[in-house]
């Protein structure tokens, strides 16, 4: 298609451009007998998209120019460490050793890679100050199941399998709790000090009341999603491990902690990575993702497996032969084959790059990107709490004496001043709240076009609220009906396939 | 102070339910701040008439184009009623939270959580101080 006319949509669903008999490959004749399958596993149509490959590849080139990616401009989304991809990244994971290697490759003809993957094991156990890593689960989500569910096999293996509750701080991700329940285990709310942190008098409540002899343990995210650190972390940790129960942290905020913080050191027993976030690993769109987790000696026993191991140590010329093992008591498998392999091997690529110091220097970047930004901003928006923060931080979107004008509207009006809005309404303890993280990577240039943005808005609210409240205005798609898109789920695509019951 | 309403005729929990009793049944809908913060519902779900639950828990959950919650009572007893015209038009929560946006009435066991309750005076209070 040339282009579309105005009624039409952006770009049409590649169902909607071809037509019957059109194809993008023309396969030699059959040489060899027609094999008939039984009747009852054959059906006379198959609603697939039938189309030449100029009109596929001008498709989805369309579609990715509808699209905004970190390539394209800085991308502030708090507490989700959209971070740049490096392009080594990528060249790693495309060397046809890896690429082309079959997961069911013997483990004798897989060194490389088990030998790849033991190394990151041990990379992430250093940084985070852990024991042992294992790399399978697929995501942030999966490596806290995995580690909810590896405190709670610690617990019953210990005779205590009464203990089944998990205590959250309110700043915590919606994932935290969501994990609890599916663990089988129950949530307790901790409330937030008037300093954003963990409130110490409700934690001791929690602990060293009637419920002392349930706590299985607390979910954290250090720093918390309000990018602040946990100044009572130690006094935090402390009191639920007296009370008995194991420490877990939420790592999708590491990007603030990476060679300057061991959390492992800090006391915690259990951490999941987000090599998505903090490695530079795809996140979003580009994933999966690798939620990796890492445990200290308590935990050792339980991780979720395989994880990579010497299983024949090095003799003379012979290497090391690298095996996959599974843990004593492992809490299982989490995911088929090895996890993500993609993404270790770009999270390797990656640390290998930056080495010991420049992994520190991501994090000092990172954190202080983040201030410059905050201190700016403050002067034309409101921070809630005003203390030095980690790699991002919270604003509230509400002008003053501009009621109409929120959160949402100020975020909208970002995109036409060409950058990715910041995340929304969470933490939901902010009301309005504007999650903003720039990461290491952003140029002062940048940091300063985003502030002076962020300004005009502020200065628009005040003088035109119109314009933020119609906006976007330069987008492929003006506002969106967000009220019906929760309520009216209609997929227009979609032919039906036919039923084999 | 904001300009949301706060009827002096009935009770306020700080999870920003409010509570009306009438005989032992106590009938359970969210503030008119709740909703207004929440923003424009799209979703409610409840737990089923005949259930008993105990003070504290949860009797349903709220979602809007912001936020997921969770919706607590203070009182234990069974769930006698549900307004099942909400799961249509939740909005009616948005454009009338104390009228036809009631959630659940409960026939309580035990009266007793409503007196650790806000009166409206109390609550309009504590929606400022947040």
């Amino acid at each position: 298609m040339a282009g579309y006319l105005p009624e039409q949509a952006l770009q049409p669903l590649i169902y909607d451009i071809g037509a019957p008999g059109r194809s993008g490959v023309n396969l030699p004749e059959c040489d060899v007998p027609r094999a008939t399958l039984p009747a009852e596993l054959t059906r006379d149509d198959l609603p697939l998209p039938e189309v030449g490959e100029v009109q596929v590849v001008r498709h989805f080139v369309k579609l990715s120019q509808l699209n905004y990616s970190i390539d394209q401009g800085l991308y502030p989304l708090g507490s989700c460490t959209m971070k740049y991809n490096p392009k080594i990244n990528e060249d790693a994971a495309r060397l046809p050793g890896f690429a082309q290697l079959h997961p069911l490759t013997d483990e004798s003809g897989a060194q490389g890679a088990l030998f790849l993957m033991h190394e990151l094991q041990g990379w992430l156990g250093e940084i985070s100050g852990f024991e042992a890593v294992s790399l399978s689960p697929a995501a942030g989500a999966q490596g806290e199941f995995a580690g909810i569910l590896m405190i709670r096999q610690y617990h019953i293996d210990r005779g205590e399998g009464q203990r089944d509750i998990i205590l959250v701080p309110n700043s915590a991700h919606g994932t935290n709790p969501a994990t609890v329940t599916m663990a089988g285990m129950e949530v307790r709310e901790l409330p937030a000090d008037a300093q954003g942190n963990v409130d110490m008098r409700a934690l001791h409540a929690a602990c060293e009341g009637d419920l002392r002899d349930r706590i299985a343990g607390m979910m954290i995210t250090v720093p918390s999603t309000l990018g602040l650190f946990e100044s009572t972390i130690l006094e935090v940790i402390e009191t639920v491990h007296d009370a008995g129960g194991l420490m877990y942290m939420d790592g999708a905020n590491m990007n603030a902690l990476m060679g300057v913080v061991k959390p492992g050191e800090l006391g915690f027993d259990v951490m999941h990575y987000n090599l998505h976030k903090t490695f530079s690993t795809p996140h979003g769109g580009g994933g999966p993702g690798s939620g990796a987790v890492g445990v200290n000696e308590k935990l050792k026993p339980y991780l979720p497996g395989p994880i990579v191991e010497v299983v024949a140590e090095e003799d003379g010329d012979t290497p090391p032969l690298y095996g996959f093992v599974m843990p004593e008591k492992s809490i299982g498998r989490m995911k088929a084959f090895h996890g993500n392999f993609g993404m270790h091997l770009r999270a390797y690529a990656y640390i290998r790059v930056y080495g010991d110091s420049g992994i520190r220097d991501v994090t000092r970047y990172a954190v202080l990107n983040a201030n410059y930004l905050r201190a700016r901003l403050m002067r034309s928006y409101r921070v809630p709490y005003p203390r030095y923060c980690g790699h991002e931080f919270v604003l509230e979107g509400h002008i003053e004496g501009v009621d109409e004008v929120h959160a949402l509207d100020i975020s909208k009006r970002l995109m036409d001043y060409g950058f990715h809005p910041p995340t929304n309404y969470f933490p939901l303890i902010v009301p309005e709240a504007l999650l903003i993280e720039p990461t290491e990577t952003e140029v002062k240039e940048d940091l300063d076009a985003f502030v002076e943005a962020m300004e005009r808005i502020a200065e628009e609210a005040r003088t035109e609220p119109e314009t933020l409240l119609n906006a976007p205005h330069t987008a492929p798609v003006r506002r969106l009906d967000e009220v019906r898109a929760a309520k009216e789920l209609v997929l227009c695509c979609a032919p039906a396939l036919p039923s084999y019951s | 102070m904001g300009d949301w309403k706060t009827p002096a005729n009935l009770k306020y929990s700080e999870s920003d339910e409010w509570f009306a009793l009438d005989g032992d049944i106590v009938t359970i809908g969210i503030t008119d701040y709740a909703q207004d913060q929440l923003n424009d519902i799209v979703y409610v779900e409840f737990r089923d008439p005949g259930d008993s639950i105990d003070a504290g828990d949860s009797f349903g959950e709220v979602e809007s184009v912001k936020a997921a919650s969770e919706l607590y009572s203070v009182v234990p007893g069974e769930i006698t009623e549900v307004n099942t015209a909400l799961e249509d038009e939740p909005e009616t929560v948005n454009a009338d939270p104390f009228g036809a946006g009631w959630m659940v009435k409960i026939r309580a066991s035990d009266l007793a959580g409503l007196d650790s309750l806000m009166d409206a005076a109390a609550y309009d209070a504590y929606c400022d101080s947040r």
